[in-house]
């Protein structure tokens, strides 16, 4: 693990201006339950554009709380969090719904893809809410999935491919519409290990082409390949 | 998210369980059908009836005295002599007549010459009277001869008109040797052999003899009840005007028979199966919405893990509702359509089988379809509802 301020100077000068991509200020959560649980206490993290930031610790750890709250799928209960300098507790339920469609790629451990649609049409879906145009949205996608490497197989449903392959077109679909921001839940969570090697080559690509990563893993593996590591350990970050 | 983009994933959604979507529109499908065939069916039912309500039957009237309303005697006298003279002055009467039982005191009628020992040549059968305009009031046709007119009446001639049917028990095919038949011990011409009537049938198994006649020879007391046939369209007017023109100072005691108003008779007609199968329909219907509805809701729980990821891309809640609710309205509208052209079909089916001409209401085949879809829509609410208040955490947890 490097130390945060060391990685800072690695990220190439022109992807590091001056404001963040993400900024949290002693973000918290509790939740409602009796006791109350608190599962962030006062984290404070700064992601700027191009990191390529690895969350790190063990189960219970708060992890899926930070992600849900980077990802806004849940809102700090105390603390501030700003998306490119916007407050997203000042925005209302369909404007955080419209900040996810437009910034945020996700990519989960279970993929979410749907059975029934070939990986093109997966990919395809992501722009259907976050307002892009019908035309051209196929090549988008096309090209989406270039990138990913699974361009050859876009025609296939996900029933059809191997678990690394569907982690691809999963991230294919993150991926289009240009997001400020790739969110990754255990991408690697269901993969085998030569899979979870390929996948890591292709994080460590889009680093490089300027994408800013933010993985919640437990694998110590993946987490090395990472910029910068969060360690959280009982909700509070260390280290 | 374009119109377009929410058809086509509602589409996708859809075709994902082809299988499923079939058996659970087919309560849709039942409903609409049976909604279908039965505004069809009763539709033709009623142009059928009225179809068969022809100009004769629309024309005619009948009147007769209330019985016994004064008793014996007096009922009796009620339609003059003259009714005939009476009716044809009302407008709107084309022919009217009178047409009364005659009371022969069991006589028995016979045609000469007696020639068969073995066969039974004394036959019972009835005998009528009939003023002169009855017989074109019951569009009456003769094989041959003629009928009687107003002199034979007047005098008293004994005369007689065959019908068909006793014509043929009494052996008389033909007028060509002048005929005669006895009724009890008086002789009487035959002068007409009656072919066909569209009224009274029964005047073709009878002997109709002149009023006149019937008066003197028999004592017949009154006219027994008069035959109208009307214009066009004057039933009603003719029905309400005749028994004051028969007997001005006690209508009330003479009994009208029209025919009922064919409008009327078909609403009747279509009302009575209406109301059955409606219901029918409609259970269906219900049970049909209830399918969808438990379908669809199956459907969300079981894409839980989908609905989260459309809110990870960005999905509004309206979205996920939205999408359900096209999916159920789709299914709904496929359900419809199926069973509109099903409901078609089966009235198609039961016209050609009775050989009726099918009637359907221009509108039924495009409502029914959108009956269908709003069924749909209606039974999506609550699934589609449940799905929007899906917390995406949550359903992203939850769905694999």
């Amino acid at each position: 693990m490097t130390e945060p301020a060391a990685d800072l100077e690695t990220i190439p000068p022109e992807l590091t201006p001056g404001r963040p991509v993400l900024e949290l200020r002693e973000v918290g959560r509790t939740f409602g339950s009796d006791p109350p649980v608190r599962a962030l206490r006062e984290v404070d993290l700064l992601v700027y554009p191009g990191d390529w930031v690895a969350i790190v610790g063990p189960s219970g750890s708060g992890k899926s709380t930070l992600l849900n709250i980077l990802g806004c799928l849940d809102r700090p209960t105390a603390g501030t969090y700003l998306i490119d300098g916007i407050d997203v507790a000042q925005l209302s339920e369909n404007e955080r719904t419209a900040m996810r469609g437009r910034s945020i790629g996700f990519v989960f451990q279970a993929f979410h893809l749907l059975g029934h649609r070939t990986a093109l049409e997966n990919v395809m879906l992501a722009e259907m809410y976050a307002g892009g145009e019908r035309a051209g949205r196929r090549e988008r996608a096309l090209a989406a999935l270039e990138r990913v490497g699974m361009a050859h197989r876009r025609d296939f449903l996900p029933t059809r491919l191997s678990g690394g392959e569907q982690q691809r077109v999963a991230i294919a679909r993150a991926l289009l519409g240009s997001p400020r921001l790739l969110l990754c839940d255990e991408p690697t969570g269901n993969l085998d290990s030569s899979s979870t090697e390929s996948l890591m080559l292709l994080f460590d690509a889009l680093a490089r082409q300027g994408l800013t990563l933010v993985v919640v893993t437990h694998d110590e593996g993946v987490a090395a390949h990472a910029q910068r590591v969060v360690r959280l350990v009982d909700g509070e970050v260390v280290g | 998210m374009t119109p377009r983009d929410l058809l086509s994933e509602a589409g996708a959604g859809l075709m994902a369980r082809p299988a499923r979507v079939a058996l659970t529109v087919l309560g849709t499908v039942i409903g609409v059908a049976a909604l279908v065939a039965t505004l069809g069916l009763s539709k033709t039912a009623g142009s059928q009836i009225v179809g068969r309500f022809s100009t004769v039957a629309a024309t005619d009237v009948v009147i007769t005295p209330v019985p016994g309303a004064l008793g014996g005697s007096q009922a009796a006298t009620v339609i003059p002599w003259d009714a005939e003279a009476r009716l044809r002055r009302l407008n709107g009467v084309a022919a009217a007549g009178t047409l009364s039982e005659v009371d022969v005191r069991g006589a028995l009628v016979r045609s000469v010459p007696i020639n068969d020992p073995l066969g039974r040549t004394e036959l019972q059968l009835p005998v009528r009277a009939a003023s002169v305009g009855l017989w074109p009031a019951v569009h009456a046709r003769l094989s041959s001869g003629r009928f009687p007119d107003a002199g034979h009446s007047a005098r008293g001639n004994r005369t007689v008109v065959l019908g068909r049917n006793a014509a043929r028990r009494l052996g008389i095919r033909s007028l060509d040797q002048q005929p005669a038949i006895f009724i009890g011990d008086r002789l009487y011409q035959v002068s007409g052999l009656l072919d066909s009537v569209e009224r009274q049938p029964s005047l073709l198994g009878s002997l109709t003899i002149p009023n006149g006649t019937a008066r003197r020879e028999f004592d017949l007391a009154a006219p027994a009840s008069v035959q109208i046939e009307t214009d066009i369209g004057a039933v009603e007017v003719v029905a309400r005007q005749a028994p004051r023109a028969l007997s001005p100072d006690a209508p009330q005691l003479l009994r009208v028979a029209a025919p009922p108003d064919p409008e009327t008779l078909r609403a009747g007609v279509e009302s009575d199966l209406n109301a059955l199968f409606l219901l029918l329909g409609a259970v269906s219907l219900l049970v049909g919405a209830l399918g969808i509805a438990n379908v669809t809701l199956v459907s969300v729980l079981e894409r839980v893990g989908e609905i989260g990821l459309r809110r990870a891309l960005g999905a509004a809640r309206r979205h996920i509702a939205a999408q359900f609710l096209v999916e159920s309205g789709v299914m709904g509208l496929l359900g419809g359509i199926v069973g509109t052209a099903l409901g078609v079909l089966v009235v198609v089916a039961v016209s050609a089988a009775r050989t009726w001409t099918p009637v359907l209401d221009s509108w039924v085949p495009l409502v029914a379809p959108l009956v269908g879809a709003l069924i749909g829509l209606l039974s999506g609410t609550y699934p589609a509802l449940r799905a929007a208040a899906l917390e995406p955490v949550e359903a992203l947890r939850a769905g694999t």
